[in-house]
């Protein structure tokens, strides 16, 4: 109940803030300017359509999760709104839940909104929908949750900028960590072999969440896979939840 | 019953690129009873603002332990007997004055129905139901003030802590403020507030602690800390010769002109006597005789010097 009233109010305050609308313009742009892409290429104008769409919702979906998802944590303790949510009957870890699960909801209509886009434009070329471009943005809404939850974890003990910078180094690191794996296993020294294997499974790896190439080329992706990596992201998104909680639960609120 | 009580409090800050530690108060023994007003008074930086932190679970105290009506600050369930109104109006502007109460309503796990009637009262106890529909953005400090109380006050709490509540209103503001806050006192609530603007902690409290760098030095009613004795007499006179001036001034403790009036200030009942008996004698018109005892700013700033001193 708590939990919910808090989720309520920041998505209210998510969806009553300007930056929100013009980036989603900005992305219903992008994923309508694939069309003119698409027109470039001979016979392969769908494939460019959904290529750019899935990217679109991807990168729109991250700069909201950025933008919108640190500036609302931060702006509680700046603004000082906080205080009067703290010096009522609520638990710590319930007003970060709350703030966590108003920025999913937030982010879900957002994803929406840009997926009806897509799929309409998808629709109109084809006349029909695979089901496996919908997989594939369940996974990019899953990869958004992940990076939402960093988000957080950082804004609960740093400065806005600070947290912007460092969540968009975890989203860039997410998607190069297989590479750094592979590159401790071939190499000689343990150091670099235990080093490696540390930071790879302390970061999330985000390519879990990334199909979009094989939906593109009509690759199959299994429910295995898509199960797996639902969990992969459920367990790691826990787990930087409950980081944060315990900095936010320490923390004075000067 | 008492309503707040602490023990040894104490809390630091560390300030600056070198970490250093500083002080915000210490070891604070405070009591305030139930059904009081308790004036919390001191210059800025004197650890107010941190005491209220602290019993509000903001910040968390370096030593000591606190109480509020009878029970643990660290248990948040106590919270539910509490009313906070932090310092400065932040509060969340994109809401409406409506949507704001019915927010802080949801986090005590009222029922819809149970916190709409609450939001109605309040919103007229406040004076802003005109304004309920309206984004607080567009409030102005005295409006958000007030809205800050209703919010405070939305779970009907039994103790209040309000934190400089006055500050920076103006004189209407102000006077809406205090009237509130003695409405409340009839209601049976105990109210803790702090505040730097002194006439007003004056006429509204029953009880005063005063806090100086991190510590409490004085606590008590106002007629214990600033004597019930009549400290000066101020006497306005006029029609008064050079000479009859001059004897004034041998008796009087200050004699200045004020629109050709003369206003003559003596020490005790003796020197007021011997004064207004050089004024009869020479035929000089009173005009007033005011009794005067110390104030609290008086006080304070004694206090506070005495303290610096130290």
């Amino acid at each position: 109940m708590k939990i919910r009233a808090i989720m309520i109010n920041t998505f209210r305050e998510a969806i009553r803030d300007k930056v929100l609308y013009s980036l989603l313009f900005f992305a219903l742009l992008m994923i309508g300017g694939s069309i003119l892409l698409g027109r470039l290429t001979i016979g392969e104008n769908i494939k460019i359509i959904k290529d750019m769409g899935l990217a679109s919702i991807s990168i729109f979906g991250l700069l909201i999760a950025i933008f919108v998802g640190i500036g609302l944590v931060y702006k509680e303790i700046d603004k000082k709104t906080i205080y009067t949510v703290i010096a009522k009957p609520v638990h710590r870890y319930q007003f970060l839940l709350g703030k966590y699960l108003g920025l999913i909801l937030t982010l879900l209509v957002e994803v929406a909104i840009m997926s009806f886009g897509l799929l309409l434009l998808v629709l109109s070329y084809e006349g029909h929908v695979e089901l496996s471009i919908l997989k594939a943005i369940l996974l990019i809404l899953f990869e958004l949750m992940t990076i939402t939850a960093v988000a957080i974890l950082f804004s609960s003990f740093s400065t806005p900028i600070l947290s912007g910078l460092f969540t968009l180094a975890v989203y860039i690191a997410g998607h190069l960590s297989r590479d750094l794996l592979a590159f401790g296993v071939e190499s000689e020294s343990a150091m670099i072999k235990y080093s490696t294997a540390f930071i790879y499974y302390s970061l999330p790896n985000l390519d879990n969440f990334n199909i979009k190439g094989r939906v593109v080329h009509e690759v199959l992706v299994s429910w295995e896979y898509l199960s797996f990596a639902m969990l992969y992201g459920v367990l790691y998104i826990s787990i930087i939840l409950l980081l944060s909680m315990v900095i936010f639960q320490k923390r004075d609120f000067r | 019953m008492i309503a707040v009580k602490t023990q040894g409090l104490s809390k630091e800050f560390r300030t600056g690129f070198t970490m250093k530690k500083v002080s915000a108060l210490h070891n604070l023994n405070l009591e305030v009873e139930g059904g009081d007003i308790f004036g919390y008074v001191g210059p800025n930086g004197a650890g107010k603002t941190t005491t209220l932190k602290i019993l509000t679970g903001l910040i968390y105290p370096a030593s000591g332990n606190a109480w509020i009506l009878g029970r643990d600050i660290r248990d948040v369930a106590i919270k539910k007997d509490i009313g906070f109104l932090p310092e400065g109006p932040y509060f969340y502007d994109y809401l409406t004055a409506k949507e704001f109460l019915y927010f802080y309503g949801q986090l005590f796990g009222m029922r819809k129905r149970e916190i709409e009637k609450k939001v109605d009262e309040l919103l007229d106890l406040v004076e802003l139901r005109h304004v309920k529909d309206i984004q607080l953005r567009r409030f102005s400090k005295g409006m958000l003030q007030r809205i800050g109380i209703a919010q405070a006050l939305i779970n009907d709490p039994k103790l209040l802590l309000l934190d400089e509540p006055m500050s920076g209103l103006d004189p209407i503001g102000r006077a809406k403020i205090k009237e509130i806050i003695l409405r409340l006192k009839e209601d049976g609530k105990t109210i803790l507030f702090s505040s730097h603007i002194l006439s007003d902690v004056e006429m509204l409290c029953d009880r005063v602690g005063i806090l100086t760098q991190g510590r409490l030095i004085d606590v008590g009613s106002l007629d214990t800390l600033l004597g019930s004795g009549i400290k000066s007499i101020e006497i306005v006179t006029s029609h008064i010769e050079k000479d009859t001036l001059r004897e004034i001034e041998t008796v009087a403790e200050k004699v200045t002109l004020r629109d050709e009036k003369l206003v003559i200030v003596v020490n005790g009942e003796e020197d007021k006597d011997r004064v207004l008996g050089i004024i009869n004698r020479n035929n000089g018109r009173l005009i007033s005789l005011t009794p005067g005892r110390k104030t609290l700013e008086e006080y304070l700033v004694e206090k506070v010097n005495r303290g610096a001193a130290l």
